[in-house]
């Protein structure tokens, strides 16, 4: 904002052209977003249409790029690995966060609760810490050379249970995700939370005079009218999923070992784009994986919006 | 009659036992970080759960970490990308809300469509590009290039709240000042600016949480020449030295320490901002 002589010679000319001010209150965030986001968005799908020569120069090759990323050894195994696990992480998410958000939020929507405001915070607090020191605190709480876990499972009868979770090719993406859940679980916890509070009194009323229980108007009344905030929070889910990085470069690196067992969209992405070890980086490949990623992103979008949003405004209120 | 009371009773002790574990589980693991930190290391092995004792108290892990890595200057980058970018969206948003909620001009719904992208579509999709685009500008490790990226990215939502709350202001507000002959800048400027001020705390919390944790944009736009932010310092710090559990520890500590901080100043604002922007 100009000082006050701008102001006024602002004014005085807003009177002649009534767009300008429009347009000044518009230009600043309307530029940088287009540059630094849509711009970069289109190019980037722009650029999976280019294959660099080993002078790296751009050249026009169609979908060459998208062909070799579907049916190309070297790319095809890593993408459809790097699919199949971050589908794994997401149904793992959506399943678990949501049932345990959802218990956490109905026990929280308890009339007169005390402590309320204390469990919801204390709850919500590892969702606002950085993703990468969450990995790195599970890492070392999970890590056998600390033995912190073994040492409670030892103290509760379950010794035998333990495992290095992180290190093994089988329990590795599984490991992770549930990490990723538990540092999450706050947000559908919140969202449901807040979609309870809103049910009207007068329907849980209605259903407890028909001689409803409990149970029975939570899952008859309750439970369907907070559906909706449930897809929400599925699809917010999705997005993050499917762009996660931070938590598996942070934990098992670059390569997301063992024998890529936790690799995920994201850090295939990161890979294909600037390399690894010996593999030189390949940023034309690396735009064509960010579209393949946009597109993925784009369909979950797509169904939410058009079949589950849709079909839940039946019940909406 | 006892029944009925003492049920609810015994039904509301199940509720605390199961809240409570789960607070438990929830904190449980930052608490054995944060307070390892302040043990020595033959305490952190033989003693993970107790609290630091005389005996076992040490700060040996701090004393490394502030030694061996530039933690201060990687805390400043963050606080200055932070701020910056806060500052930045919080400016450019409110103008831009103000304009998409208070002048019907024609493409206005298209123009607010377009600015929503960017809360579904992430913009690290984008990264190929934008990092092409910093190395034309001559941005790379820069701290303006991190601004950039996250103002962008910030926009979208912070325009979503700050129009909703725009439009909660009532009418008369900015017409009885029309009528007084006041400029629109100035309207915006006297009139609307003050009464945002208790959306700005939520946008801002919104804002600040994302950026100050990102790892992604950090690793590709800045990963040396003293511009990391904290969140990428403490991965590189841990990367190489991995198997210093006095400093590790006390790096996680540090980076723990001022998102906890602000955790607890603003618990409220946040908390309010999910609970009220999501329902509809």
């Amino acid at each position: 904002m100009g000082g006050d002589v701008s102001l006024a010679e602002q004014t005085a000319s807003e009177r002649r052209r009534p767009w300008s001010h429009i347009l000044v209150f518009l230009a600043p965030a309307a530029l940088i977003y287009t540059v630094f986001s849509i711009y970069p968005l289109l190019d980037t799908i722009r650029y999976a249409l280019y294959t660099q020569d080993e002078h790296g120069i751009a050249h026009f090759a169609g979908l060459a790029n998208f062909i070799d990323l579907f049916s190309l050894p070297v790319w095809a195994d890593q993408f459809r690995n790097a699919l199949l696990n971050n589908l794994i992480f997401f149904v793992i998410h959506v399943t678990v966060q949501n049932i345990i958000g959802i218990a956490l939020a109905a026990m929280l929507s308890l009339p007169k609760l005390f402590g309320r405001n204390i469990y919801r915070t204390l709850i919500f607090l590892p969702t606002m810490l950085s993703v990468v020191i969450i990995g790195f605190v599970w890492q070392l709480i999970l890590s056998p050379l600390w033995g912190v876990s073994e040492g409670f499972l030892r103290a509760i009868g379950l010794p035998q249970l333990f495992a290095p979770w992180l290190g093994q090719e089988s329990t590795a993406l599984v490991t992770i995700s549930l990490i990723s859940v538990w540092q999450f679980v706050g947000i559908p916890m919140m969202l449901i939370y807040a979609a309870l509070l809103n049910i009207p009194e007068d329907l849980v009323d209605a259903a407890t005079v028909d001689g409803a229980n409990h149970l029975h108007v939570f899952f008859y009344v309750k439970l369907p009218l907070i559906l909706p905030t449930i897809g929400l929070v599925a699809i917010l889910t999705f997005v993050g999923n499917f762009n996660a990085f931070d938590l598996i470069y942070a934990v098992k690196g670059t390569l997301a070992g063992p024998n890529f067992a936790s690799d995920i969209m994201g850090t295939f992405f990161y890979r294909t784009f600037f390399g690894y070890q010996l593999q030189l980086g390949n940023p034309t490949m690396g735009a064509a994986v960010a579209t393949m990623m946009f597109l993925i992103i784009l369909v979950g979008v797509m169904i939410y919006l058009f079949g589950v949003q849709r079909r839940m405004q039946r019940y909406a209120l | 009659m006892t029944r009925p009371i003492a049920r609810p009773r015994l039904g509301r002790i199940a509720v605390h036992g199961a809240l409570l574990f789960y607070t438990l589980v929830a904190i449980g693991p930052i608490l054995l970080i944060l307070v390892n930190a302040f043990k020595s290391r033959r305490a952190i092995f033989n003693e993970p759960l107790a609290l630091p004792t005389a005996k076992t108290f040490s700060l040996i892990g701090f004393d490394k970490v502030l030694a061996k890595s530039d933690f201060g200057l990687y805390f400043l980058n963050s606080l200055t990308v932070t701020i910056g970018s806060v500052a930045l969206v919080l400016a450019a948003g409110s103008m831009a809300a103000w304009a998409l909620t208070e002048y019907r001009f024609r493409g206005n719904a298209l123009l607010g469509l377009y600015m929503a992208i960017g809360v579904m579509v992430p913009i690290r999709l984008g990264s190929v590009s934008i990092l092409q685009l910093m190395v034309d500008l001559n941005l790379v490790n820069t701290l303006t290039a991190l601004i950039l990226v996250y103002t962008a990215q910030g926009l979208p939502l912070a325009i979503i709240l700050l129009a909703e709350f725009i439009q909660q202001i009532p009418r008369d507000l900015r017409d009885a000042a029309r009528c007084d002959g006041i400029g629109e800048y100035h309207i915006f400027w006297s009139v609307i600016l003050p009464l945002l001020r208790p959306a700005v705390a939520t946008v801002a919390v919104f804002t600040i949480v994302p950026i100050w944790n990102d790892l992604w944009f950090p690793l590709i736009l800045a990963p040396g020449n003293g511009k990391q932010t904290i969140t990428l310092g403490v991965q590189q710090f841990i990367g190489q030295y991995v198997i210093d559990w006095n400093a590790v520890i006390a790096s996680l500590s540090l980076a723990i320490a001022p998102i906890l901080v602000l955790y607890i100043l603003f618990s409220r604002q946040l908390v309010r901002g999910l609970t009220a922007g999501a329902v509809k």
